[in-house]
């Protein structure tokens, strides 16, 4: 099976060990990744800030690069919910507005065949036992997106259930937002602040080694917010646990 | 906190404020929490919730799209069993209306069921500057009155006080309004209940006029129905000689029938309780029982303008449960203080915009409060799709739009203040759609990366204030692939 990665802005630029984790879990599977280098950004926040209109040709572009693939997989909740949920939206808007229905028929074809990577593991490719070995105690932050949005439910506990060595314990308060919400984390600093540090206290108060999500925007807040705070698990993708194996463990 | 939401800061502001206060926050998180897991509870015992749930939506959205038609029937069987009905456009056009009609009674008291259409136009203060007092009677109310405070909460608006306080308010503040709080009260449950108990009971006792809202009028009959958990609405909507009901025009339902959808879904999402103890249906007027003279004030107060938008209507569909506020953990944090308007949470962030328009500061900041974490809609029982119509909002405030006001099409201009979030949207928007100068700003962010500052300038230093910056890494991944796979790959 051969598929597109689509690795998301913020992952393409700042954490590029979840898009190398991904192709080698994916490769590890027998799946062929390609990863289509116009891709750029799902426009997520400039659809969430208001900026609709915005985030309209990033939606067609997104249609453009990855109108042709059978199967698209991104490593993060929040983009996948944008293509899957807001995109048809967008279509619908530009229709009613009388734009006609080109924006709509553009996204047609990727809306149902975007995946965010748990759901493409366990419903697509149809395992749970990943093949890997990560001997570590984790916790995990469900995000709002990946729960809320995608449904993705116990797909990821049944992943990192099956990894070797690995400890799941649960985490407190784990359905409450972690307060980045985009740029809700600057226009309305001191509340995304206070839940970015009761998200924190939650993690650091079950012990576990190493705090995991879908999603590396709400990591870089819940991360950040540990750094300052000096408290607190690792924060890893679930990709990089998912790609440690016995001969070549996550470093 | 006292005084009027008028004048109010925007939300980022005052939620900083109570972000700030530590018996505030205790409060709120241990209250919603409560709450939150009760009604969790309460609504797992269903095996049918879902489709009350859709039940619910589709009857509030069929009698939203023929109001007009429901409105009518409801007049003339309120009229037909012996009730005057007034139709009042807004706030102050309501407040005349209740004000002149509590007048040619000759009182200058009156009792009042918990209300937010009256908290809603501050019909407290309009009778106030007319002479008359009006007294809350709701537990919770009246907490909030005697503290000359705002409240905070739909159903619990001394949510922000904890029972210390509210011992204090009642030794300092009973005696002002009537009959002063026992010797040595202390902050028991039982004890500030029954103090409340002694002092409501001589209101009620002596009033001539209550006021109440209503949680349903039914069209088919005329009916009003309130529901509660005290039993002091009843005391109100029963004593009194004159009864006069303020309830906004959304309201209405059209047959007994479709109460009973809301009948199990408000008590659970609300109080979590399988039903609300107290639920009191009034008809227009009984001969030789209850109120002698009945008038039904249908305020409309911005609501027919919200119903002429398509995506924001759907705030009007609300029961006022306030599920969305205990689940929200942008109002666990911030309190309801912090909105500026008598609807906080969630729901108020979609409903006062709409309802007061995006023109003031508050209105303005309410659509971004919210991370968007989608618990707001996932509990509402009428399936109000909050984040939905709070990123609708944002679109007014920094695109404009076209909007209803008092019935006229208006164009609205993008709000000031976001220019250079504008900009800023507008250049990433052109290098996304540019994947070399796309590329061309990771490597350039990379080869500069040993530079970085910790601390950013601008609207990024509300970031770097509590929360550090990821590293830059040395190599995006793009180029990674590139290398490793070979040029144009994947293309």
């Amino acid at each position: 099976m051969r598929v597109a990665l689509f690795l998301t802005c913020v992952n393409d630029t700042l954490y590029p060990d979840t898009g190398r984790a991904t192709v080698k879990l994916l490769t590890r599977l027998g799946v062929e990744v390609d990863f289509p280098e116009a891709q750029t950004c799902c426009g997520q926040a400039h659809y969430n800030t208001g900026y609709r209109h915005q985030a309209e040709p990033l939606a067609r572009h997104f249609s453009d690069v990855f109108g042709g693939y059978e199967a698209i997989v991104t490593p993060s909740g929040s983009c996948a919910a944008m293509v899957r949920e807001l995109y048809p939206r967008l279509g619908e808007r530009a229709r009613a507005e009388g734009r006609g229905g080109g924006l709509a028929a553009a996204v047609a074809p990727v809306v149902p065949r975007t995946y965010e990577l748990t759901e493409f593991l366990v419903d697509v490719l149809g395992v749970t036992d990943v093949g890997a070995y990560y001997p570590h105690t984790v916790t995990y932050h469900p995000t709002c997106h990946g729960l809320r949005s995608l449904r993705l439910g116990d797909r990821p506990a049944r992943l990192l259930g099956a990894v070797k060595g690995l400890d799941l314990v649960e985490l407190p308060g784990a359905e409450e937002c972690c307060g980045f919400g985009g740029t809700f984390a600057v226009k309305n600093a001191a509340v995304s602040a206070a839940m970015g540090a009761d998200k924190v206290r939650n993690a650091e108060s079950t012990g576990a080694d190493v705090l995991c999500a879908a999603d590396n925007s709400c990591l870089m807040h819940i991360g950040g917010t540990m750094s300052r705070l000096k408290a607190g698990p690792r924060p890893v993708h679930l990709a990089e646990i998912l790609a440690s194996t016995e001969e070549e463990p996550l470093t | 906190m006292s005084g009027t939401f008028v004048g109010m800061p925007a939300f980022p502001e005052a939620a900083r404020a109570a972000v700030g206060d530590a018996t505030l926050r205790a409060n709120l998180r241990h209250a919603t929490h409560t709450i939150r897991d009760k009604r969790a509870r309460a609504v797992a015992e269903l095996d049918d919730w879902a489709r009350l749930r859709e039940a619910g939506k589709r009857i509030k959205d069929h009698t939203l799209r023929h109001l007009d038609r429901y409105l009518l029937r409801l007049e003339e069987a309120v009229t037909a069993a012996g009730g005057t009905v007034h139709w009042a456009a807004d706030a102050a056009e309501a407040n005349r209306i209740v004000t002149r009609l509590v007048q040619e009674t000759g009182e200058s008291e009156v009792v009042k069921v918990k209300s937010m259409a009256t908290q809603e136009i501050g019909l407290n203060e309009a009778l106030e500057a007319a002479g008359v007092r009006a007294y809350e009677t709701d537990l919770a109310e009246l907490i909030v009155q005697l503290g000359h405070d705002r409240p905070s909460h739909i159903l619990v608006p001394a949510i922000h006080r904890n029972r210390g306080e509210i011992r204090d308010i009642f030794r300092a503040e009973m005696g002002r309004w009537g009959r002063p709080a026992p010797e040595g009260l202390t902050d028991t449950p039982a004890e500030l209940a029954e103090a409340a108990r002694l002092h409501l009971r001589e209101k009620f006792l002596r009033a001539r006029v209550g006021i109440s809202g209503a949680n349903f009028m039914v069209a088919e009959t005329g009916t009003l129905v309130v529901v509660e958990s005290e039993g002091n609405g009843r005391m109100c909507l029963t004593l009194p000689e004159t009864l006069i009901s303020v309830v906004g025009v959304e309201k209405v339902v059209p047959t007994w029938r479709d109460l009973e959808v809301f009948l199990q879904t408000l008590p659970r999402s609300s109080t979590a309780e399988r039903m609300n103890p107290y639920t009191s249906t009034w008809t227009g007027t009984t001969d030789s029982d209850g109120p002698r003279a009945f008038h039904l004030v249908l305020l409309d107060n911005g609501r027919t303008d919200t119903l002429a938008d398509e995506v924001g209507r759907q705030a009007l569909r609300c029961i006022r449960c306030s599920a969305c506020l205990n689940v929200c953990p942008v109002y666990e944090r911030a309190g309801g203080h912090a909105y500026g308007s008598v609807y906080p949470g969630p729901i108020g962030a979609i409903l006062s915009p709409q309802l007061r328009g995006t023109a003031s500061a508050v209105d303005a900041s309410l659509p971004y409060a919210s991370s968007l974490c989608g618990a707001c809609y996932e509990v509402c029982p009428v399936a109000i799709d909050i984040p939905e119509v709070l990123v609708h909002l944002r679109e007014r405030v920094v695109e404009g739009g076209e909007v209803t006001r008092r019935g006229v099409r208006v164009r609205l201009r993008p709000a000031k203040g976001h220019a250079a979030e504008r900009a800023a949207m507008r250049a990433a928007r052109w290098v996304f759609g540019h994947p070399g100068a796309l590329r061309a700003g990771q490597r350039l962010a990379s080869r500069t990366r040993a530079v970085h500052p910790r601390t950013l300038p601008g609207p990024g230093r509300a970031w770097s204030a509590t929360r550090d910056l990821p590293p830059v890494p040395a190599e995006p991944f793009r180029d990674w692939w590139r290398r490793t796979h070979g040029e144009g790959s994947g293309a």
